[in-house]
């Protein structure tokens, strides 16, 4: 038994394919993702636009605007249980208890006709059995903990009575208000300023800890993930392509779109004229391309790429990669 | 709050005046001389004179103006000429009725139209969505007295359920009242609930996008209630607006249907003064719809903020 295994294993999520039924066709936003999140860990979920991050996480929710959305294969394993077979009625005890989430844009994450105090109090009382004033109580201590100024007074105030990162704070302060055990943040600092945006990574760290729960994070930063994640799972097309820790992905990213991704990080050190982005555009999810969806893109695609898509093979430890030719990447990275 | 108030309701003077004007000069529009339009063509030129100097018109007409608006704002709007009783004293008399009319109709227009919205959002694409929109579609298209004449004819005439038309006040007994107010109502308001339901609809759509309503349900709410409460407070001022359309629209607006149903009401006074010319008839109701229809605005306008804390007057 490897030590790695022994963790107490969250979330499994296993080939799970959610589409999209809309008129001009079956769009696969998801087509078979596979993860793995322990107790107490962070999980960063990286991917350009459009290549499911956000469905996936809506998927685990069980949030999926239904129709057009429909999960149509694989397993959500969330303490053992599979989320994808239980009932919305079910799946309502779960949401906001035991897995909770929070969005991009604080501004429009909050209802803007609700007081704070309201919108935290709400969901105390659809879990907990207490009285209101009791659920106030609480509430107060959330906006305490996310380190908002004098919250017995903020607790009355509406959204846009707040700043955008005390909103986010707040945010997070109904997220946590029921001690989940997975918290889903979907590119929680992406519309923050940049010392705001490491207040609130921060703050998440702090309470990750303390509350000893686990965090799906969904970021296109790689900045983000190298501070905060523990396990990095690197999406494209709608399928996971590596999977390894936040250090392995960093010291010995092994896909070449991983690689493409790390080197169109602009660097300080480094002249702009050799700045690398990753040529051509996201395939079309409604017409992926046969083969291996990041053959269109990939700079050592072959013709086997263009037949048949790789698994997801672990090539060391604890680091899992969907490609034919990992070893030839080696060869690619000296040349840079 | 107060101060704005009171603001808002001197801004209303302008157009008042502005409505004033209107009115005023609708007389002067017509062609060829009021008095002798109003007597018809056998009238003795005497006669037409005796009638030009009672109602003024050999006046200079900035004079005639500035004695029409000092009266009206002492609330007389003269005499009218058939009735042969004062404007005022006429259109008050009416005016009970025509509210109790109003009021029932945008209740028929709301307790339809706002439900019918929601569920039809919250169930989009699905028959029932299907249904209201087409029906709906219907309520727009279909002129009110055609559907009033249809409903007598099913209920009245058929069913023998309600009256053919008429009216009870409400002092004579409130069934009795109901009863002659549920026909005309239902064809008044179905237009308008069809309004409203297609806004609701609309607003609901727009609203129940949005990320907060994704929080509300990743906390574990139920549709139901995030529907009823997080998605509806946030088109409340929507609907108030369309809502408020409605009533001024109801209360100056039930010429036909009036008629139709004989029901005694402003609209139908209206009919019969112009059938007859009867000029400061028509002048004084003109006036009486248009303010009662701006004031209805105003007061919408200062419900805003009980349903939108980002809106405040200070
Ligand atoms: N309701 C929907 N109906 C149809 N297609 C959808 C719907 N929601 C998402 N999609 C599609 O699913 C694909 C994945 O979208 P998703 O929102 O998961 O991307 P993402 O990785 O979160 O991107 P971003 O970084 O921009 O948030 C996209 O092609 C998107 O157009
Ligand atoms: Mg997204």
């Amino acid at each position: 038994m490897r030590i790695l295994d022994e963790r107490e294993k969250l979330l499994e999520i296993r080939n799970l394919k959610t589409y999209f039924y809309t008129e001009e066709g079956v769009l696969k936003a998801v087509d078979g993702v596979d993860l793995l999140l322990h107790s107490g860990e962070t999980l960063g979920l990286v991917g350009e636009s459009g290549c499911g991050k956000s469905v996936t996480s809506m998927s685990i929710m069980r949030l999926l605007p239904s129709p057009p959305g429909k999960i149509v294969d694989g397993k959500i394993l969330f303490k053992g249980r599979d989320l994808a077979q239980l009932s919305q009625k079910e799946m309502r005890k779960l949401r906001g208890n035991d897995i909770s989430m929070i969005f991009q844009e604080p501004m429009t994450s909050l209802n803007p006709v609700f007081t704070i105090g309201n919108q935290i109090s709400e969901a105390i009382l659809l879990h907990k059995d207490v009285t209101k004033r009791e659920a106030r109580r609480q509430s107060i201590e959330m906006l305490k903990k996310v380190g908002i100024p004098s919250p017995e007074k903020r607790i009355d105030d509406y959204p846009h009575q707040l700043s955008g990162g005390m909103r986010q704070r707040a945010m997070i302060a109904l997220a946590l208000s029921c001690d989940p055990q997975l918290l889903i943040a979907d590119e929680p600092t992406t519309a923050l300023d940049v010392t705001i945006q490491a207040q609130i990574l921060e703050l998440m760290n702090d309470l990750k800890k303390s509350y000893n729960m686990s965090i799906m994070l969904i970021t296109h930063d790689l900045g983000v993930v190298a501070e905060t994640c523990d396990t990095v799972a690197v999406m494209y097309a709608g399928k996971i392509v590596e999977y390894t820790d936040a250090k392995g992905l960093f010291g010995n990213p092994s896909h070449p779109y991983t690689w493409g991704l790390m080197n169109s990080i602009p660097r300080l050190d480094q002249n702009i004229e050799k700045l690398h982005t990753i040529a051509g555009v996201v395939p079309n999810p409604l017409d992926f391309p046969e083969g291996c969806k990041y053959n269109t893109r990939c700079p050592i695609a072959d013709d086997k790429c263009l037949q048949q898509e790789a698994e997801l093979q672990e090539i060391r430890k604890g680091h899992k990669v969907r490609c034919w030719h990992y070893e030839r990447l080696e060869q690619l990275k000296k040349v840079h | 709050m107060l101060r704005y108030t009171l603001s808002r309701m001197l801004g209303l003077i302008p157009t008042l005046i502005l409505v004033a004007l209107i009115s005023f000069f609708l007389i002067h529009l017509t062609p060829g001389d009021p008095a002798a339009v109003m007597l018809g063509v056998e009238a003795t030129p005497e006669r037409v004179a005796n009638l030009r100097a009672d109602m003024g018109l050999d006046q200079p007409l900035t004079v005639q103006f500035k004695d029409w608006v000092s009266s009206a704002l002492q609330g007389d709007l003269g005499n009218s000429f058939f009735l042969g009783r004062p404007v005022a004293e006429a259109l008050v008399e009416r005016l009970p009725a025509t509210f109790s009319l109003a009021v029932a109709a945008l209740l028929v227009a709301v307790i339809i139209g706002v439900p019918a919205g929601i569920i039809a959002a919250a169930r989009q694409n699905s028959v029932f969505d299907g249904s209201v929109m087409v029906i709906a579609l219907l309520g727009i298209s279909v002129p009110s007295f055609w559907l009033g004449l249809l409903l007598i004819l099913i209920f009245s005439v058929g069913l023998g359920w309600f009256p053919t038309g008429g009216y009870v006040p409400i002092s004579e007994g409130f069934v009795q009242h109901v009863k002659y107010l549920v026909l005309p109502a239902v064809s008044l308001g179905f237009m308008q609930a069809a309004l409203i339901a297609r806004m609701t609809r609309a607003s609901m759509l727009e609203v129940i996008r949005k990320d907060y309503i994704t929080t509300a349900r990743s906390k574990g709410q139920s549709e139901f209630v995030v529907v009823t409460k997080h998605a509806l407070k946030n088109i409340a001022i929507s609907v108030l607006t369309v809502v408020g359309m409605a009533f001024g629209i109801l209360l100056g607006g039930a010429v036909i249907v009036e008629t139709v149903f004989a029901y005694p009401g402003v609209g139908r006074l209206v009919v019969q003064a112009v059938t007859r010319r009867d000029y400061p008839l028509i002048q004084g109701a003109l006036l009486m719809i248009a303010s009662i229809y701006v004031i209805v605005n105003l007061v919408v306008d200062l419900l805003y903020p009980l349903f939108d804390p980002r809106i405040k007057y200070e």
